[in-house]
């Protein structure tokens, strides 16, 4: 019997939160977060969670979009995969958000990516990733790899005279897409197959004496060697520490990176670290009107002067300024309006310079070389002249050469091969 | 390594060249100096070059200044200036009158930027003009960093500082620059079959380099063969060290594996108890490491001798504390003892979570700890290893002799040999379990003090050892300190010579697959528990 | 002896109380309710309810019946297994493969032979552990048997070579954790750290639409309450008592002459089995497998879901593996920082104050409302230990 009180009890109070929804009136524009808070991922997204609020409470100062206020939705997926797809579940149909902020890794995003396009959602996704997708639901505001590897890899071709290549990265699908098309890349530019080395290392790899030994004697070979590092979170620290051991300084061998930013060195002693590169789009130290203001509002928002800003935080100040701007042309919160008016969208960078919304759902943006520095932040040592479009499709790939996205008529896929002209996997 | 060295000289020289100060600028240099403030990043190589073509040694504080980043010009006048950063105050003073500039603020300076390229070039030049440095390790050291790019101009300032030099060791490394040039640029075949000659014996990169360019492209056949010769020399050697380096890096992963695992052979092997949270006295010893060195800035050389007695007392007493109000109450039900200690895994985690936020925290390595000792050019050992090595060995000793000599010692062993019989000749049982987890629980949190130097310091360090501890505990024998040590080191050792050839993620299953079937075939590990002891 | 007896009367006692018929109709009536007003009520109703919502039960039930696989082998054989996740992700990434397969040439490169992420490894062609995953028959076949083999073996080593208890614990653990770095590799051709997902039908069935989402939840709810019956006649053969006679004298029961570990071995493959087709009943539901599923975590919290409703009893494993989630899903919503805390506790409590659980808790009130009652002696029923 109390059993039967227990089942009836659940089913009762799910029918409540059922309830709940009805009642709720459409008086407000509702922005859903859905970045994790708890778990493994909660070190970089909480950050992203705080921006999104931050730009919030900002948008509502200044009165609003549409005349309404903006609420906002936060919800935990707590490092979790499948939960994001239920977590975008609960944010589209229990709360009836407009729009959603959030995901880091890829896996994440490919979880929520069906409810997103089963549900009609929209999602900003801020984080720099492999590429290789464009969801007509889905805006990427982070750098695809043409807008980070391979402007870096210019960079220590061009300036530095690197001929012989480590590709370092942790086992999982940015590091491997990342390569993948890096290998194609170096070789297409005249380099040996015996000059590039990839290795691949498990999440939290903690013990990295035998493979900095390798990457030492393989950049003892005579011409000047650079590391191409994917290395994920966690397994950073111990890596520069290793290379800084084994007495690897960044003139004998780089680092570039494209997972270490500002929030990342905060953790860490950046002493031996001096020299070495990461690329990204944006760059706490990069001085311009815009940024300053950026900082001294984050610092005032988290009430932490020593809070760092960085690059998927920029993405997703970007991404929103541009999800107001698309919101106030269409006049109208409308998924399928919205998604039209977002398309060649201008809203000024954090780093000077206008970001331009693409067909393909990618931003244009520059690409910055940055070099650690010994206070925990970078020195731009190198930018792009202009702004590069970020490419869905490798042009790198096999399997994706021929693939293009254009979200506009006629085309209006994301895959679309312009051999076959024809339109594959989508799910709307 | 050699510009680590190098680099070093270079900070110990700049407290020196800041007070000493160089000679005011010369005339010819004036221009040089001021384009160099207004010169674009990738057009400063030549300005730079330039001024050590025309000054020389003169640049050596300039140069050493702008290697370490700390040199500004002052906007208005555009004047040079150094920075010097002590904390969180930074000076500024005139790099050539060295002349304190107190009122300067941080507005009206700008950085002269360096990139890598640079910092190679600025590391070569100063190099050069250390050829004639009074102390001879830095002279050796100047000579060696220039094997990479031995131009004729270098090769001259070589010859004339090898006239004059006294010291046998930095001789020989000139010698070997010179031969190198030899092997490289001679025109008869003799010549170089003599620089090969010369170069015999060598084990630095570049000789190994050079040889194979002989080997292969030498128009001479006898050159390419005598190339051959010294190569399969060198490679031969080359292999012997690098089996000696991955024999350390092994036992260097053992020594870690073996801090981990100490504490848990004792609360799991001796008392039997199935200490999830053992992780997470780990954790806690290398967040004492980070609050002592937040509290106490200004000794991070000491802050890891403070470190270890304070995370042995804070592990220690946290599990006082978890055995006296949790595993008391599970006396003998070992599982559930899994799932209470479990539970304070979670809460431990996500208190330091809420109190430290979730982010790593930074440590930072003193200074005797980094680096490594350079044995030959094919095998230099870490410093930071070599001592947790070293500590490794010296907590397990210590332990040994607690268990071994201390009455502690003699009623841990006799309550977990027999109780009941222990109970019944006065032993204070209860008393002991605590001091058992106590002392288990504290070596936990010194392994946290090592630990803190070669990973994260984070929620989740703990977790990252747990699995491997147990592990390590149930593969040597439980209840056996021995057999952990024995254990350790085997599984660091294993795992560091399949590594090379499966790649890291395969080398640990593959051992985690061994012991799982190990222990199906030895349940009770390599060295079991003997007698009434065991069941 | 005597314990051996007390314990004995204390399990008939609380399998007595278990009550699964009345538990198994309020299951499948609570189903029927909710799917009838998922389909038949309009959107705007009171009655209304949600395809989240449903999704969410189903995907309650799927952890209900892995809960009820560990505490088939926990509570009834003393056998705690840190692993199970190992067997539940199994069962999912066979399921997982099957979904795969019938994506065909829609997946996003349009390949109609390779899942988008081999032709982005530049795979090929199909490696052979792929091959007959398209049928639905095969890839329920490996629902059952890749689980199924795996606990055979790791048994038939184990329990042979009586590793038992915590060595026994320790090693599933490990070998979960194995399993975990082993699906990270992307070599290994499970689509690595992204899994599988992506999903879109299943036996040409939309997976996206409500009828298919219901109808799963009903297999789901149906699947259940035949296991737990099944697992309850289990229990009440000669062949569940002599496994509850292993767990509470391994050594006496195989003096008397059973061959304690072939009892123990089928027991473990049973329970195997079941959280393999947890696993594949979960990974339709919410769409995605990955090897997050491994990991050491989720198989100590499924052991924590079977300890909060009391094991040993079945139909509280399924209600503690309920409530805990529905728990979990309430307390991450309203504060994310104190789940963690709250989780903790629990362990810590429930281990202290409620080794029976609460269905323990319910017979121990019951005691005590028949001792008010008739001013009975105790007769002690929480003593049982495992």
């Amino acid at each position: 019997m109390k059993i039967k009180h227990l089942v009836s009890g659940i089913a009762l109070s799910m029918g409540a939160s059922v309830l709940s929804i009805s009642a709720m009136a459409a008086d407000t524009i509702k922005v859903g977060v859905l970045h994790s808070l708890s778990g493994t991922m909660a070190i970089s997204e909480t950050t992203l969670k705080d921006t999104v609020l931050m730009m919030v409470e900002e948008q509502n100062k200044k009165g609003g979009l549409l005349g309404k206020q903006l609420e906002a939705v936060v919800v935990d997926p707590a490092s979790n995969w499948p939960l994001f797809a239920e977590k975008t579940r609960e944010l589209m149909t229990k709360d009836q958000v407009d729009v959603i902020f959030g995901c880091w890794t890829s896996v994440s995003r490919k979880s929520a990516l069906p409810v997103l396009e089963e549900l009609n959602g929209l999602m900003f996704y801020p984080v720099q990733y492999e590429g290789e997708e464009s969801s007509k639901n889905v805006f990427y505001t982070g750098a695809a790899p043409n807008q980070q590897a391979i402007p870096a890899v210019d960079y220590l071709m061009n300036d530095l005279g690197v001929k012989r290549w480590v590709l370092a990265g942790t086992d999982y699908v940015y590091p491997r897409t990342t390569n993948k098309i890096l290998e194609a890349y170096l070789k297409a530019k005249g380099v040996a197959a015996e000059d590039i080395m990839i290795n691949y290392t498990p999440f939290g790899h903690s013990d990295w004496q035998s493979i900095v030994s390798d990457i030492k004697s393989f950049g003892s070979a005579g011409k000047k060697t650079a590391v191409v590092s994917t290395i994920n979170g966690d397994a950073n620290v111990p890596f520069y520490k290793e290379l800084g051991n084994q007495g690897i300084s960044s003139e004998d061998i780089p680092v570039v990176a494209f997972s270490v930013g500002e929030e990342e060195l905060s953790g860490l002693d950046t002493k031996p670290l001096v020299g070495h590169l990461a690329a990204w789009n944006y760059f706490q130290s990069v001085e311009s009107d815009a940024n300053d203001a950026f900082i001294s509002q984050w610092k005032a928002f988290t009430g932490n002067p020593d809070r760092v800003t960085n690059d998927p935080m920029e993405a997703t100040y970007i991404g929103f300024k541009m999800w107001t701007q698309a919101v106030e042309k269409a006049g109208t919160t409308d998924v399928d309006a919205v998604e039209q008016a977002m398309i060649g969208q201008e809203t000024e960078n954090l780093t000077g310079g206008m970001a331009y919304m693409n067909k393909n759902h990618h931003l244009s943006k520059p690409v910055l070389i940055g070099e650690i520095q010994d206070d925990g932040q970078f020195e731009v040592v190198w930018e792009t002249e202009g702004v590069v479009p970020g490419d869905a499709w490798s042009d790198f790939l096999p399997g994706s050469k021929d693939l293009i996205a254009d979200w506009t008529a006629p085309i209006s896929c994301g895959n679309y091969n312009t051999v076959t002209k024809t339109c594959s996997g989508q799910n709307y | 390594m050699r510009y680590i060295n190098a680099i070093c000289a270079c900070l110990l020289g700049l407290l020196i060249s800041t007070s000493v100060l160089a000679a005011s600028p010369s005339e010819a240099q004036q221009p040089l100096l001021l384009e160099l403030t207004e010169v674009k990043l990738n057009k400063a190589l030549p300005v730079l070059q330039q001024l050590e073509t025309t000054e020389g040694a003169d640049m050596l504080a300039l140069f050493k200044t702008m290697l370490n980043g700390d040199l500004y010009y002052e906007k208005e006048t555009r004047r040079l200036i150094a920075a010097l950063k002590e904390q969180s105050v930074t000076r500024y003073s005139d790099l050539f009158s060295g002349e304190v500039l107190s009122d300067l603020s941080k507005k009206q300076v700008r950085k002269i930027k360096v990139n890598n390229k640079l910092r190679g070039y600025l590391g070569e030049a100063i190099a050069r003009m250390q050829l004639n440095h009074p102390d001879s390790a830095v002279r050796k050291d100047a000579v060696r960093s220039l094997f990479s790019d031995l131009g004729s101009n270098t090769i001259t300032l070589i010859r004339d500082a090898r006239l004059k030099e006294q010291s046998r060791s930095v001789q020989e490394a000139m010698d070997v620059a010179l031969a190198l040039y030899r092997a490289r640029h001679a025109e008869e075949a003799t010549d170089r079959l003599q620089a090969i000659k010369d170069l015999e014996g060598s084990l630095e990169p570049e000789v190994r380099n050079q040889l194979t360019q002989l080997a292969e492209n030498d128009p001479s056949r006898s050159v390419r063969k005598a190339a051959q010769t010294g190569l399969d020399k060198i490679d031969q050697q080359a292999e012997m060290y690098g089996f000696i380096n991955q024999l350390f890096f092994g036992l260097s992963l053992g020594s870690v594996l073996l801090l981990a695992a100490i504490g848990l052979a004792i609360t799991f092997g001796v008392m039997g108890v199935i200490n999830m949270a053992h992780g997470e006295m780990i954790m806690l010893g290398a967040y004492t490491t980070y609050v002592v060195q937040l509290m106490l800035p200004n000794m991070i050389e000491y802050s890891l001798w403070i470190a270890v007695p304070l995370a042995f007392m804070v592990s220690g007493l946290a599990g006082i504390l978890i055995e006296r109000l949790v595993i008391r109450h599970l006396h003998g039900r070992p599982l559930e003892t899994l799932l209470a200690t479990f539970g304070i895994s979670l809460i431990l985690q996500q208190m330091v979570r809420t109190v430290f936020s979730p982010l790593n925290r930074q440590v930072a390595t003193p200074d005797w700890m980094s680096g490594s000792i350079e044995i030959n050019p094919l095998l230099s050992l870490t410093l930071n290893r070599l001592y947790i090595v070293a500590f490794a060995l010296l907590v397990f000793m210590i332990l040994l002799i607690v268990l071994k000599k201390t009455s502690l010692g003699l009623n841990v062993r006799a309550v977990s040999q027999n109780r009941d019989m222990a109970k019944a000749m006065g032993i204070r049982t209860d008393r002991v379990d605590a001091m058992t987890f106590g002392l288990g629980s504290g070596i936990a949190g010194i392994a946290g003090v090592a630990l803190s130097q070669l990973t994260n310091v984070g929620p989740n360090l703990g977790q990252a050892y747990i699995i491997d501890s147990f592990m390590v505990v149930v593969f040597g024998g439980v209840g056996n300190l021995w057999g952990t040590l024995v254990a350790a080191f085997t599984l660091g050792v294993a795992n560091k010579f399949i590594e090379p050839v499966t790649g890291a993620v395969l080398a640990s299953i593959l051992v985690l697959v061994f012991i799982i079937l190990f222990i199906q075939k030895r349940p009770k590990g390599l060295f079991p528990q003997k007698g009434r002891a065991a069941e | 002896m005597s314990s051996l007896l007390s314990n004995f009367m204390s399990f008939s006692r609380i399998n007595g109380d278990s009550k699964v018929a009345p538990f198994v109709v309020v299951l499948l009536v609570v189903t029927a309710l909710a799917s009838s007003c998922n389909l038949l009520m309009p959107e705007d109703s009171v009655f209304y309810v949600s395809t989240y919502t449903i999704t969410l039960l189903g995907k309650y039930l799927c952890y209900a019946m892995l809960a009820l696989a560990v505490d088939v082998i926990w509570g009834y054989c003393g056998i705690l297994s840190l692993g199970h996740g190992a067997f539940f992700a199994l069962g999912g990434y066979a399921m997982g493969m099957y979904l795969m397969r019938q994506i065909g040439d829609r997946g996003v490169y349009g390949n109609p032979e390779l899942p988008d992420f081999m032709v982005f490894l530049n795979w090929s062609e199909l490696p052979w552990f792929w091959q007959g995953m398209d049928q639905f028959w095969v890839a329920m076949l490996m629902v059952l048997l890749v689980p199924g083999l795996l606990a055979y073996l790791f048994g038939w080593l184990a329990f042979r070579s009586r590793v038992t208890g915590v060595y026994l614990s320790i090693m599933t653990q490990a070998l979960t954790y194995a399993l975990l770095l082993s699906f990270f590799r992307n070599e290994m051709g499970f689509g690595g750290n992204n899994g599988l997902t992506d999903f879109k039908d299943i036996l040409g069935f939309d997976l996206q639409s409500d009828n298919t989402r219901v109808t799963l939840f009903i297999i789901t709810a149906l699947m259940l309450s035949g296991l737990l019956v099944l697992s309850k006649k289990i229990m009440q053969t000669r062949f569940g008592k002599v496994i509850v006679a292993i767990r509470d004298g391994e050594s006496r029961a195989r003096f008397i002459g059973y061959r304690t570990e072939n009892y123990k071995v089928w027991l473990f493959v049973y329970s195997a089995m079941i959280a393999g087709i947890a696993g594949a009943l979960y990974v339709p539901q919410v769409g995605i497998i990955n090897p997050g599923e491994f990991s050491p975590i989720n198989s100590i919290e499924i052991v924590i879901w079977v300890a909060v409703g009391g094991r040993g009893t079945l139909v509280g494993a399924i209600i503690g593996a309920i409530l805990v989630n529905y728990a979990k899903t309430k307390f991450t919503a309203i504060m994310p920082d104190g789940w963690l805390f709250a989780l903790g506790a629990m362990f810590v409590l429930v281990t202290l104050y409620l080794p029976k659980g609460l269905m323990g808790l319910v017979a121990q009130l019951k005691d005590r409302q028949l001792q008010n009652v008739n001013n009975r002696p105790n007769d002690k029923a929480e003593e049982g230990h495992a």
